[in-house]
């Protein structure tokens, strides 16, 4: 574990009312690093992950983003410089696919020039024909499309981090797995830190170099795959137990390579 | 067709510009500040519950007050207004016209541009509001750039239905003395001239729908993000309000002008006094349908400058006085009391306009009742029917307790209306007046008042402080007074209450100068 987390969540909690969403979490993640938050609804894993650029206060605890307690930073510039990848895109239904692309470095001040050079640069970056969708909005595009827009909505003001809230949930198989493997790609060359949330431990172990497993606000277990297969934690074994069913009963119903 | 080669198409095209172009300024004005006020608190009341629901509350109540009223308390509240800022800060402002038509139609057409405005604002999806957030949006770039955006459509609708609404209500604004389409409508009402009637509501009615059309145009634009339809709805808009307003922005100096109460007569005599003042070389023009509170305060405060009123109705109204004098000597003391607020009682016309207890003459010799004393004995079994303050006037409480008066049932009625209804025995006496000419028409009587219960009426021509040293305006009125007796005034009343080409008042103010010019 390098010396400085790019994100360091220290006994964190959250509350609303008499819930307790995230209950002292403590998490670091490294520069560089893709790490996915797995749960089920009502785990707190959608706070934790707000809590990073303040969309959600925290109660308790501290959180760091590139070393600096983001209590000290003006919430409204923290967000400006981490890339947030929205549930089914949350693109602006009002502004083209250009415009929604182009908002954070047009906050940050960009000439106009600078902000439409880089929304080619992105359109090309998540494989979109800048032509054919430059223009559009929003609702002339596919769910796949619509979510390609969000990662370079999310990239447009070259950030170091990018958080993701179940950013492929809403999409068909096919998709999901084509912009899964893209971001990835993205992630690598890039250099990004991504966290990323999710309640599919598939996409999670396919995707990420270390998984946090989150119920009921805490923080059950965290490591690589293989480190979590070692978990004593039932709820953590249950989890990784899906995906091996499922590879069990795809080889039992797909003939392997070759030998058919 | 007869009906369409009527004259009276002609002469109300003529007024068209006029009231349009100012039917259409005091709703835009009203529209404009309506949305500055309602568009703020729509935005900063959106996610407070409690201030929303109580602003909500308080444009709903207002929505409820009849739009005529609601104009008519605008007047006397604008007056103290303008009292207290006269005596704090030494400047006054006129209570008149367009300022308390503005407010009023101003605050009328706040509860839709709220109600659309919270309701835009707050259905928009939430995610959106976050992510717009997310993104690195301040409070404030999240509404101008998100938030505000996303409601347009739903904002406009509500707008719309707030310009429809005005532009229907500002007709009613003729009585508070500002020029609208209501001009046609109340005037025509009054001299029973239809055609300015379906004028009136032709012309308001397509304005209203002219506008609702281009603005929904504009509404489906942002609806469907179309910028032509859009475009074309704001470039509609803006000719129309062009159109209507250009015409009118030349005539900035109306010269004299020369005040009208709400009937008939009052119509007759303003537009035989603009007549005269146009004959003498002098711009006038006349205002008429002015509501009797409210043209006093008009005089006075030099918003008109000169109009026809009646001696009995200042001396209970103005000088608040309940004992009654002779007719000469209740002139005398009124042009004195005037004259402490500098207006000029120019002098009487000739005529009384008083009111009277009128019932058809067959029925009065049938019974034997020559006076209201001879009344009082079958009041029991009568109904009685006056104009809409005649049962709040002193003169009533005067008649009651003189003669002992109760009749069994009192109905309140459009003056035009109140001598077919005795005359048909749809009710039995009416308040009348007595230089009606509908008394002689319907063959009925007026009841004579032997204990002169109801104080003299005569006609008197006041002038407005400003004009107390004007010797033109002077001389040119002068050839009315004492010219104009009881008889020809009935006739001309008469003429005026006809249907027909010659029945306008400009029409019957002719025929009156050809019988009067010459005395």
């Amino acid at each position: 574990m390098p010396s400085r987390p790019m994100i360091g969540y220290a006994h964190v909690t959250k509350s609303f009312g008499s819930l307790r969403a995230v209950n002292d979490v403590s998490l670091d993640v490294a520069e560089g690093e893709f790490v996915a938050i797995v749960g089920g609804s009502g785990s707190g894993k959608t706070t934790l992950l707000r809590l990073a650029n303040r969309l959600i206060e925290a109660d308790g605890g501290s959180i760091t983003v590139d070393g600096e307690d983001v209590q000290n930073v003006d919430p409204v510039a923290l967000r400006r410089r981490i890339g947030y990848v929205f549930q089914s895109g949350g693109l602006f239904p009002h502004l083209s696919v250009a415009d929604n692309i182009g908002i954070t470095p047009r906050l940050l001040g960009a000439p106009a020039a600078d902000i439409t050079a880089r929304v080619d640069e992105l359109l090309a970056l998540v494989q979109l024909d800048r032509a054919e969708h430059r223009d559009r909005l929003p609702e002339a595009l596919s769910g796949g499309q619509r979510q390609r827009v969000g990662v370079a909505r999310a990239l447009a003001a070259k950030p170091r981090i990018v958080l993701m809230d179940e950013p492929f949930g809403a999409l068909d198989p096919l998709t999901r797995d084509a912009l899964g493997d893209d971001y990835r790609a993205l992630h690598r060359r890039l250099g990004l830190t991504t966290v990323m949330i999710t309640h599919d431990m598939t996409e999670a172990i396919l995707l990420a170099d270390r998984i946090a497993v989150m119920r009921g606000g805490q923080l059950l277990a965290q490591g690589t795959p293989a480190e979590l297969s070692n978990s004593t934690d039932s709820y953590v074994l249950e989890l990784l137990r899906t995906p091996r069913r499922q590879v069990e009963r795809l080889n039992a119903l797909l003939p392997t390579g070759g030998a058919a | 067709m007869n009906f369409l080669a009527d004259p009276r198409w002609g002469e109300a095209l003529t007024h068209l510009p006029d009231y349009l172009g100012n039917h259409v300024r005091v709703s835009l004005a009203a529209l404009a500040l309506g949305l500055a006020i309602s568009l703020p608190l729509a935005i900063l009341t959106r996610n407070r519950p409690a201030p929303r629901t109580i602003l909500l509350a308080i444009a709903s109540t207002v929505q409820t007050v009849p739009g005529l009223a609601l104009l008519a308390l605008f007047y006397p509240l604008l007056l103290l207004a303008a009292s207290v800022t006269l005596a704090w800060f030494g400047v006054s402002f006129s209570a008149f016209g367009f300022l308390p038509a503005m407010l009023a139609l101003a605050l009328y057409s706040m509860l839709p541009v709220l109600r659309n405005g919270i309701t835009g604002l707050n259905g928009i999806d939430p995610a959106l509001i976050e992510a717009a957030k997310g993104v690195g949006m301040t409070p404030r770039q999240s509404l101008v750039m998100v938030e505000l955006p996303l409601a347009l459509p739903v904002m406009m609708a509500g707008i719309r239905t707030a310009a429809v609404w005005v532009i229907g209500t500002a007709t009613l604004s003729t009585p508070i003395g500002q020029t609208s389409l209501g001009n046609y409508i109340f005037a025509g009402l009054q001299t029973q001239n239809w055609v300015f009637v379906l004028f009136g509501c032709f012309a308001s009615a397509l304005l209203a729908l002219a506008v609702d059309q281009l603005l929904g145009l504009i509404e489906s634009g942002l609806r469907q993000r179309s910028r032509l339809r859009t475009g074309l709805g704001a470039i509609g808009i803006a000719a129309l309000v062009a159109a209507t307003l250009v015409p009118t922005m030349g005539r900035s100096s109306q010269g004299y002008v020369v005040g009208a109460k709400t009937f008939a007569e009052q119509y007759v005599l303003s537009a035989l006094m603009r007549d005269r003042l146009q004959a003498a070389g002098l711009s006038a023009t006349a205002r008429s349908g002015l509501g009797s509170s409210v043209i006093f305060g008009a005089l006075k405060a030099g918003d008109i400058d000169l109009y026809v009123d009646y001696s009995g109705t200042l001396w209970a109204n103005q000088l608040h006085r309940t004992d009654i004098k002779p007719r000469a000597e209740l002139v005398a003391e009124l042009k004195t009391a005037l004259a402490k607020d500098d207006i000029t009682l120019l002098g009487e016309l000739g005529f009384e306009n008083a009111y009277a207890l009128v019932m058809p003459k067959k029925k009065a010799e049938a019974l034997g009742i020559r006076t209201i004393a001879d009344l009082a004995a079958h009041a029991s079994t009568m109904s009685i029917a006056g104009d809409y303050e005649f049962f709040s006037r002193p003169e009533w409480a005067a008649l009651q307790k003189a003669y002992g008066l109760s009749f069994r049932a009192q109905r309140q009625m459009q003056p035009d209306f109140m001598y077919a209804a005795v005359a048909s025995g749809e009710v039995d006496v009416i308040a009348g007046y007595t230089s009606d000419g509908l008394i002689a028409k319907y063959d009925l009587v007026a009841l004579d008042d032997p204990k002169h219960a109801i104080p003299p009426y005569d006609a008197i021509l006041l002038l407005a402080p400003k004009r107390a040293g004007d010797e033109r305006l002077k001389a040119a009125l002068r050839p009315l007074l004492g010219k104009i007796d009881i008889a020809t005034m009935r006739e001309a009343n008469l003429r005026a209450s006809g249907n027909d080409a010659n029945s306008s008042p400009d029409a019957v103010a002719r025929w009156l100068w050809e019988k009067v010019g010459a005395r």
